[in-house]
């Protein structure tokens, strides 16, 4: 039997191309976002299920390990929104041509950081949910 | 003219444009939906004053943040369905393992939906207290 080659073929593919990087960032953060809409749709059921299961699902979600994971949350949020509307952009059939690509890339990963300061900013200072 | 498919794909159902364009539409759908749903709810829930049951549940108890939050539920996990279905499509290799791998992916995404949905729905209609 013959061996074929296999897509994706990691082994072939230069990892820092920003073409690459930005369209496997985005499935990862899709990914993780995934991940996160179980952690959602979890703290909806707590809520559901009355004040006292709440205040045990609580106490889970406020571990200072979890913080972490809710800046993480925002990062791939913040990223897989902008990428996306590089996406829906592109489906209108702009900004495909290589020079153009190449500056959207650029704007995508400085627009998505600053959107996570921001928001993370905004969560951990002017936010009273540290309490 | 002779089709150029080979007899396995017809019966295998695959390989035809046809059933591609269903994907990729309701991909782009559920992204246009999700991009001020995913902005709405994480402004939202940085908004809110604490996140005790109280506070919280009277949140979801106005029905526009229900109808939101439920549309949430069901476009993020609708979307999201999408996009695992076509990283277990590149990634998992084996007819076998592929098709049982999708199965599941698909029926925990209708897990995480209905619950979503119903749970919102109980605390609305204020039967979480």
């Amino acid at each position: 039997m013959t061996q074929r080659p296999l897509s994706p073929h990691l082994g072939v593919y230069r990892m820092y191309r920003y073409t690459l990087l930005t369209s496997i960032l985005n499935r990862a953060t899709g990914l993780v976002l995934s991940a996160g809409l179980i952690l959602l749709v979890y703290w909806l059921v707590a809520i559901a299920s009355g004040a006292e299961a709440y205040r045990g699902a609580r106490q889970l979600l406020s571990l200072g390990v979890l913080k972490a994971v809710y800046l993480v949350l925002l990062a791939t949020f913040a990223y897989h929104l902008v990428a996306g509307l590089r996406h829906l952009i592109w489906d209108t059939g702009h900004g495909l041509e290589r020079e153009q690509a190449k500056r959207s890339a650029a704007l995508v990963v400085i627009a998505s950081i600053l959107l996570f300061v921001g928001l993370a900013w905004w969560a951990l200072h002017a936010g009273t949910h540290t309490s | 003219m002779r089709s150029l498919r080979s007899p396995l794909a017809r019966v295998l159902g695959s390989g035809s444009a046809k059933e591609g364009v269903h994907h990729w539409w309701a991909q782009r759908l559920t992204s246009v939906a999700l991009v001020p749903l995913g902005v709405w709810f994480v402004v939202s829930l940085l908004s809110l004053p604490a996140l005790d049951h109280a506070t919280v549940a009277a949140w979801i108890g106005h029905l526009w943040t229900a109808v939101f939050l439920i549309l949430l539920v069901l476009a993020g996990a609708w979307h999201s369905q999408l996009g695992v279905r076509v990283v277990v499509e590149d990634y998992v290799h084996g007819s076998g393992a592929k098709a049982l791998t999708l199965a599941l992916v698909t029926f925990f995404h209708v897990i995480v939906a209905v619950a979503g949905v119903l749970a919102i729905l109980r605390i609305a209609l204020g039967g979480a207290s």
